[in-house]
């Protein structure tokens, strides 16, 4: 696959690849290094493989990152960016007889991986932890797996009678169990949270996902390659530039197209406009559960004028019907861009500082939800998530793309953590963020901004991977197209909210009912993407 | 007095006094649905297809004799038909007040002969007089069956200070109890059906249904295969159709408001009328 060294491995070889890795990112893991996904495949002469996909550690000889104020410095290919540009690590194993050894005790953050490919793929994962349905609720049948054999996109929607999740059993005089949703209270997504708690603090939590699991990755099967752009869109709303681009770069890859330097400016801008309504959002949210109403309704209006000016640039409120395999689909006329931003820059600064001197808010944020840095790599926590809680990885810096390697800008991190760390992290991106949409549009130069020739060479295999720093974390497309390529076979989606959701229970538990609301806003998680 | 209050002060107003009162409505640049033209398709001539091959959504289509058609409540708004068209049939619009009562207004058959749209008489004097029970307020309970949260995120800017919602007698609710409609966005996931009926049986009657997005309406790009219905055809009854992907804040208070019967629907036969 495009991008990636590649490693046949034969079942028995898995758990030793696993301790390697683990000896290879040490006891004091690497912020860069990371098992990413596991998905299964089934591509080649009718077989199925199952696919690992790892980010490269950064070399042993590679001298530490420097402290203090250049630490954050984005210059790409110097020391600062750690690992850039090294292919990722995948590993391609075919399971013997649907069975392989589960590497979740390992590598913890593949749980969810393995437990996918069990509900979609029938496959078994000897000695995994926790082999209880996840994709798939409990009640719906099992046999056939919807993905197993050939993927049939017009299967009818399953038949099912809806039965209670499995959950451990909690036992104890006063503890109260409160099932919530999934039909929740006010404008939200669909899911199902469980508490155990006493009085206010909470025992355990389960969140039950995927009651919004639409099939999108079986939906990619046999559509054209321009049209599966429109599909990467709606995949996640409110990231509908991020699925795109990561969408299109792994299919450039695997053709071995490069979009034309326009294209790549153009993207960066349409990705920091995406970044920037949904960080604004998300604090007007989160000031919502700590009760400020004004500081709620502002964030809200901040969001919806950047709305309005995507609306403008791009003839879309969510900077949809752009991004395509080989560039954009048309043109844009940025110049007023600048002024536009100009009016409200000061607006948004103001709000800010505002928000970073309210005690109130402050006391609600400050030591709620902790995430320790072991956990947050462990359990594979992305994005500002985890660069609240120290893990200092933005891929827009240590595997540029786009043209991210012609700007500069920092990557926030934080040692705390808790909602606070998290809240702040959002905040300095979104200065970032302006500040890279300006220096973007000074080097943006009249030209072409599609171009469907092959540059590079493209991959023998048809195999592509892309990646994209989205506003929630790193989103990973891997791509197999048809031997024609011209249509796609297989679309594997690592998107960012599916590995948060996997952390956030670690959060809730031993926490208290009153937190819950600001913690969960705190993460800013989507549950569409998650649920794909 | 608190200071985010004062600074709340000062900011003055934010709302648009749209729709009530001339103003912007904030959709500058919007690109709605793509309008078609059957007069320049010569597609039952030269057997053109182009327009049916880029859909994502199969929201177009061509018949034996070769006239096209399109089915606006499975339109994604994608635009490729606009971009693949040679004669220019298919062309950029800023339409995107798609709400109807009937779903059928929802299809351009092109040159075949267009249905005359069928006023709902019979059920509009019943209607007017379950309206005025509810004087000028409407409480709203949204169901997620499934969306990609595009609608949802809409459906959260109507409560922002620029459209501010709550001035037009429009509320969200979380309880179905105190709903008298339901709002659905996505194709409705074999997992949400259930809690989907639910909800719907819990609201007290009269009660009203409506479908918001181009997969509620239809399925759309994610309708169909083992995890998904095809929106909200067979499952509910739906009272306004409003397809969009998704459809922009100002569509979904033009929607709201023709459930009241305080705005006209301005989609007949497939053919947007402008205002």
């Amino acid at each position: 696959m495009r991008h990636c060294d590649t490693a046949r491995l034969d079942p028995p070889d898995l758990l030793p690849a696993a301790d390697g890795l683990l000896t290879e990112l040490g006891d004091s893991p690497s912020a860069h290094g990371r098992m990413q996904m596991a998905y299964a495949c089934g591509c080649a002469e009718g077989g199925m493989d199952v696919i690992y996909i790892s980010s490269a550690p950064t070399p042993p000889q590679a001298s530490p990152a420097p402290q203090g104020s250049e630490r954050t410095l984005g210059r790409p290919g110097g020391l600062l960016s750690q690992g850039a540009n090294r292919p990722y690590k995948l590993w391609r194993v075919r399971p013997d007889s649907h069975t392989l050894p589960s590497l979740a005790n390992k590598l913890p953050l593949l749980g969810w991986y393995e437990r996918e490919m069990m509900d979609l793929y029938g496959l078994r994962f000897d000695g995994h932890p926790e082999p209880n349905p996840l994709v798939l609720h409990e009640g719906m049948p099992r046999e056939p797996a919807p993905l197993a054999a050939h993927f049939d996109v017009n299967a009818a929607a399953l038949d099912f009678s809806p039965q209670p999740p499995i959950v451990p059993q909690v036992l104890g005089p006063d503890i109260q169990r409160l099932p919530f949703g999934p039909v929740r209270a006010d404008i939200v997504e669909s899911a199902q949270f469980l508490f155990f708690y006493i009085g206010e603090g909470i025992l355990h939590y389960h969140p039950r996902l995927f009651y919004k699991h639409r099939a999108m990755e079986a939906r990619f099967q046999g559509v054209a390659l321009a049209a599966g752009a429109v599909l990467a869109e709606r995949v996640s709303g409110i990231d509908s530039v991020a699925h795109a681009l990561a969408y299109a770069q792994a299919v450039e890859g695997a053709m071995g197209w490069r979009a034309p330097a326009r294209a790549r400016y153009l993207r960066v801008i349409l990705a920091e406009l995406e970044r920037l309504y949904n960080h604004l959002h998300y604090l007007g949210h989160l000031s919502k559960t700590t009760t400020l109403k004004v500081g709620e309704a502002e964030g809200h209006l901040l969001e919806e004028r950047i709305k309005q000016i995507n609306a403008r640039l791009t003839g879309s409120r969510f900077l949809r019907g752009l991004v395509t395999p080989g560039g954009l689909r048309r043109d844009l006329d940025i110049s007023g861009l600048d002024k536009a931003l100009d009016a409200i820059n000061d607006e948004i600064d103001r709000y800010l500082v505002r928000l970073e001197s309210t005690r109130s808010h402050l006391d609600r944020l400050m030591a709620t939800g902790i995430l320790p840095r072991q956990v947050a790599f462990d359990q594979g926590a992305t994005g500002p998530i985890e660069r609240a809680s120290d893990l200092d990885r933005d891929l827009r810096r240590d595997h540029p793309y786009a043209h991210y390697e012609k700007v500069r800008f920092s990557i926030p991190v934080q040692q705390g953590g808790d909602a606070h760390a998290r809240s702040l992290v959002r905040m300095e991106e979104i200065r970032e963020s302006l500040a890279i949409i300006r220096q973007t549009i000074g080097r943006t130069k009249p030209g072409d901004v599609l171009r469907l020739d092959v540059m590079e060479d493209p991959d023998p295999q048809g195999e592509g991977l892309g990646w994209v720093e989205a506003a929630r974390g790193g989103l990973l497309y891997a791509v197999h197209l048809s031997e024609d390529r011209t249509r796609l076979l297989r679309v594997k989606i690592k998107e960012p909210s599916f590995s948060n959701w996997r952390v956030f229970p670690f959060t809730v538990e031993d926490s208290n009912m009153m937190d819950y609301a600001i913690n969960e806003a705190s993460f800013g998680l989507s549950i569409a993407g998650a649920d794909r | 007095m608190p200071v985010w209050t004062w600074f709340g002060l000062q900011k003055g107003r934010a709302t648009t006094p749209w729709p009530e009162h001339p103003g912007p409505d904030g959709q500058e640049g919007v690109l709605g649905l793509p309008r078609f033209d059957a007069a320049r398709c010569s597609s039952a001539q030269t057997g053109c297809t182009d327009c049916v091959a880029a859909c994502p959504a199969s929201a177009i289509s061509a018949n034996a004799a070769g006239a096209v058609r399109v089915d606006y409540a499975r339109c994604v708004g994608c635009q490729l038909c606009t971009e693949v068209c040679p004669e220019g049939a298919f062309t950029v619009s800023h339409d995107w007040a798609f709400g109807v009562r009937d779903k059928a207004d929802l299809v351009n058959r092109g040159n075949a002969i267009v249905p005359t749209a069928t006023p709902q008489t019979a059920n509009e004097a019943e209607l007017a007089q379950e309206l005025k029970a509810f004087g000028k307020s409407l409480h709203i309970r949204h169901v997620d069956a499934g969306s990609c949260n595009g609608c949802e995120s809409e459906l959260q800017a109507l409560l922002n200070p620029f459209y501010n919602l709550h001035r037009l007698g429009l509320f969200f609710t979380p309880s179905p109890r105190f709903a008298d409609l339901l709002l659905v966005t996505g194709p409705v996931t074999a997992a949400m059906r259930e809690p989907l009926l639910r909800t719907y049986e819990a609201m007290p009657q009269p009660r009203w249904v409506m479908a918001v997005g181009t997969c509620a309406t239809s399925g759309g790009v994610s309708g169909g295969g083992y995890a998904c219905h095809q929106g909200l055809q067979g499952i509910l009854p739906v009272d306004v159709w409003l397809p969009g992907c998704p459809p922009n804040p100002a569509a979904l208070i033009e929607a709201l408001l023709l459930l009241l019967r305080r705005r006209s629907q301005r989609v007949h036969g497939g053919q947007y009328e402008s205002a």
